[in-house]
């Protein structure tokens, strides 16, 4: 929001609460491979860290937090990650997504397999946080003359 | 190797190009017309070659991350989906080299954002047509319809109240069609369209599948605007932007007509739908209706993009019509009428688009004979479309409809038949009237003496316009070649 | 089978027809944009929800790999595609509710108004 809260709960457990949700959307996204979580759900998760921010702080704060400006470029980047390790398994012959192709030396084919899905779910977890902050800024943006 | 993975190239060198335009707007804002442009050629070119491909060689099968269907998501690249996907491509090619002008008019500053999602557009449409996987196809139409509410939204002052009716509309559509295919999914087990065409004929007796059979004929008939399911089309093609209609009008309910085709004739097969139920006669019906009340209802119209929307709904109950009617003539005539309405209505909606831009409005009743003399090739452009809309031989138009007669007479429905001579007047009264009211001389424009000039719009609005008008001449002439594919098209057990 | 058998036996489907209902009375009846917005939310979770519904087995655990139990007899894992198949569904209905907040925002900055008999007598 533009003004930050005033209430001064709401400012010390924001600030203390934003980085813990943020680690455990990491965990979520790096063990989305062989038990529940993956690229979806730990980008959401990511998101709502950066929205408390948001929600609470005033509006010099939360840009130095994450920059609304670089939204949909980081996304975009995200997503050619995902079509990048695709690419790459179509240049090494085989079909588009095709895990076992990837050009990692000395791992057998299960593993590169079970490895290739960890690249693509890092790759839609950026675009999946990058994504809902920017749907959230820009709702906001034409919130000039009503203060909440 | 481009031979190889040609199916899976085509959808994704457009999303390709709808990555790299935000990340190169960041750094120059002008580089979005050309990307675009040279993708969609890049991929008019591709789709040629496949194309040419599939006919000297058969179909390409492709198996996306190499797991063998029916376990893993497979494209299929046969005779019926390298044509329609020619078609899309084709006429998507001509419309993006047209809208530069308009965009720049219409929506200034905004440049980048629109041909991103343009790019988001084709990148569903081109999806859809290829897949051959049930779950594939809801996410493709998800993708397609998500970018053409947000391209319909930025248009005039009613535009998006138009827009959030067709993502209500447009969303329910699309869950009934995910229930429908969860129903075969539970009943059958898998979600590949070849697999499930060998064992549905093995559960015939089930009430599940006569559910999920309706279920996906109403969900895609609303993406199709089939009669009943129509209402979003007329408000959302007025009120976007130029461009947009011209993008979304000819293509957009052609996909949902190819999605319908897919599932009716090669998923469920020809003789469940016709014979055992009576689903065909039900298509046929409405499409009837639909033929009748567009075409009378587009007569009524004062403005000319609402009255080719209303016309837009009569067109797509001719390919309605020639899906229910079920035999061999009926199919050719669908197909033939989604490759001549696609080169028409793109046509019609780009004259349309440049009438308003130049003049500032598009009111049928203020089209005065002043526009012969100041865009002569924009009207007779606007000319060669009308008339092949109206059926006139050796135009495009006539041939798909002639092939709509023969299926409706070897049927013995002679109701249809009725249906499709009379839409043929009724089209014919609303398009001469914009040609007298352009070519004929008024009796009171003859005391104006002032000289009037010519005033023909760019050449890069106006190159993609008649290029499209001398196809339909050239359609036209050569359609026997074009019948000829398309009975390599047909699904087994037709002929 | 008796009627109590065919209420109790299918409670999940009988659940999953009253959310579906729940959602099309709010599409049609209400008046207000955002409600209408809702109704169509709670339409995709009915559907959503039903095939989760279709997944589950007798008997059977979480399909999870682990040390100590023998992976060799598929009926002692619950389904997984649906729950799959549903994760971009769920995905797909958030980028939906996204794009029609960013229509009804346009629609409030020009007519100043979300009730949709207001906006058909603004729109005449």
């Amino acid at each position: 929001m533009k003004h930050g809260s005033s209430s001064p709960i709401i400012l010390l457990l924001s600030r203390v609460l934003s980085p813990y949700i943020m680690l455990f959307g990491m965990y979520v996204i790096f063990h989305g491979h062989y038990s529940p979580g993956g690229g979806f759900q730990g980008g959401a998760l990511l998101a709502s860290s950066i929205i408390l921010i948001r929600i609470a702080m005033e509006e010099k704060v939360h840009q130095l937090h994450f920059n609304k400006a670089y939204g949909i470029p980081l996304g975009a980047v995200g997503v050619l990650i995902f079509f990048g390790v695709g690419f790459i398994a179509l240049i090494m012959g085989g079909h588009f997504l095709d895990y076992g192709l990837l050009p990692f030396p000395g791992i057998i084919t299960a593993e590169l397999r079970f490895y290739g899905i960890l690249l693509i779910e890092v790759g839609v977890g950026l675009a999946v946080m990058t994504i809902l902050v920017s749907i959230y800024d820009n709702l906001l943006e034409e919130d000039d003359d009503e203060s909440i | 190797m481009i031979e190889k993975n040609l199916p899976a190239i085509i959808p994704l060198l457009f999303l390709f190009a709808s990555l790299i335009i935000p990340l190169l707007g960041v750094w120059k804002k002008n580089l979005a017309y050309p990307i675009a442009t040279l993708t969609a050629l890049a991929s008019a070119i591709l789709s040629l070659y496949g194309f040419v491909f599939v006919i000297l060689t058969g179909p390409i099968n492709y198996y996306f991350g190499g797991w063998i269907p029916p376990i893993g998501i497979e494209y299929v690249y046969d005779h019926l989906s390298s044509f329609v996907v020619l078609v899309i491509n084709f006429v998507a090619l001509f419309v993006i080299a047209y809208s530069y002008q308009p965009v720049e008019k219409e929506l200034p500053g905004k440049q980048t954002a629109y041909y991103s999602v343009v790019m988001l557009l084709l990148t569903g449409f081109n999806g859809m047509i290829i897949t051959g996987d049930l779950f594939n196809l809801y996410v493709f139409i998800e993708i397609s319809s998500l970018a053409s509410y947000a391209l319909i939204g930025v248009g005039d002052k009613k535009a998006p109240f138009a827009a959030f009716k067709y993502l209500i509309i447009g969303t329910i559509g699309a869950s009934f069609y995910l229930l429908g295919i969860g129903y075969l999914y539970f009943m059958s087990g898998t979600l590949n369209m070849n697999d499930l065409y060998n064992i549905l004929p093995h559960m015939n007796d089930s009430p599940t599948i006569i559910v999920a059979l309706i279920l996906i004929v109403v969900g895609l008939g609303i993406k199709m605007a089939i009669f009943p399911m129509h209402g979003w089309l007329p408000d959302s093609y007025t009120h976007a932007p130029s461009s947009s209609s011209a993008l979304i009008a000819p293509i957009g309910t052609k996909v949902g007509a190819y999605a319908m085709i897919r599932l009716l004739y090669f998923v469920f097969g020809l003789n469940y739908f016709s014979q055992e139920l009576a689903v065909s006669d039900l298509i046929a019906i409405f499409s009837s209706a639909g033929i009748i009340f567009g075409s009378i209802l587009a007569i009524a119209q004062k403005e000319m993009k609402r009255m080719l929307a209303y016309s837009s709904v009569a067109q797509i109950g001719y390919i309605g019509l020639g899906i229910g009617l079920a035999n061999p003539f009926g199919f050719i005539g669908a197909v033939l009428h989604l490759l001549n309405h696609a080169f028409m209505k793109a046509t019609l909606f780009m004259v349309a688009g440049s009438i308003i831009m130049k003049e500032g409005h598009s009111d049928i009743f203020k089209f005065d004979d002043t526009y012969r003399k100041k865009y002569p090739w924009t009207m007779a452009a606007f000319t060669v479309a009308a008339l092949s809309m109206v059926g006139l031989p050796p135009l495009a138009g006539f041939f798909s409809k002639w092939y709509l007669a023969l299926g409706t007479i070897e049927n013995s429905s002679w109701l249809f038949l009725a249906v499709i001579l009379i839409s043929s007047l009724l089209n014919a009264v609303y398009f001469f009237r914009i040609l007298e009211k352009v070519y004929m001389k008024s009796p009171e424009a003859s005391a104006a003496k002032e000289e009037i000039k010519r005033n023909e719009i760019q050449f890069s609005m106006l190159i993609p316009i008649l290029v499209l008008a001398i196809g339909l001449i050239v359609l036209g002439i050569l359609n026997f070649i074009i019948v000829e594919h398309i009975y390599k098209m047909m699904p087994e057990g037709m002929l | 089978m008796n009627l109590f058998d065919f209420i109790a036996g299918h409670y999940d489907y009988w659940f999953i027809i009253i959310l579906l209902a729940i959602g099309l009375y709010g599409m049609t009846v209400k008046k207000n944009l955002v409600k209408k917005l809702i109704g169509m939310t709670i339409f995709q979770a009915a559907v959503i929800l039903f095939y989760i519904s279709s997944a589950i087995k007798a008997d059977a655990t979480v399909p999870i790999i682990m040390e100590n139990l023998p992976v060799d007899n598929p009926a002692n894992y619950i389904n997984p595609l649906p729950h799959a198949l549903m994760l971009t569904a769920i995905v797909v209905g958030v980028a939906t509710v996204g794009v029609a907040f960013a229509l009804l925002i346009l629609i409030y900055k020009n007519y100043k108004t979300l009730d949709e008999n207001e906006l058909l007598e603004l729109m005449k």
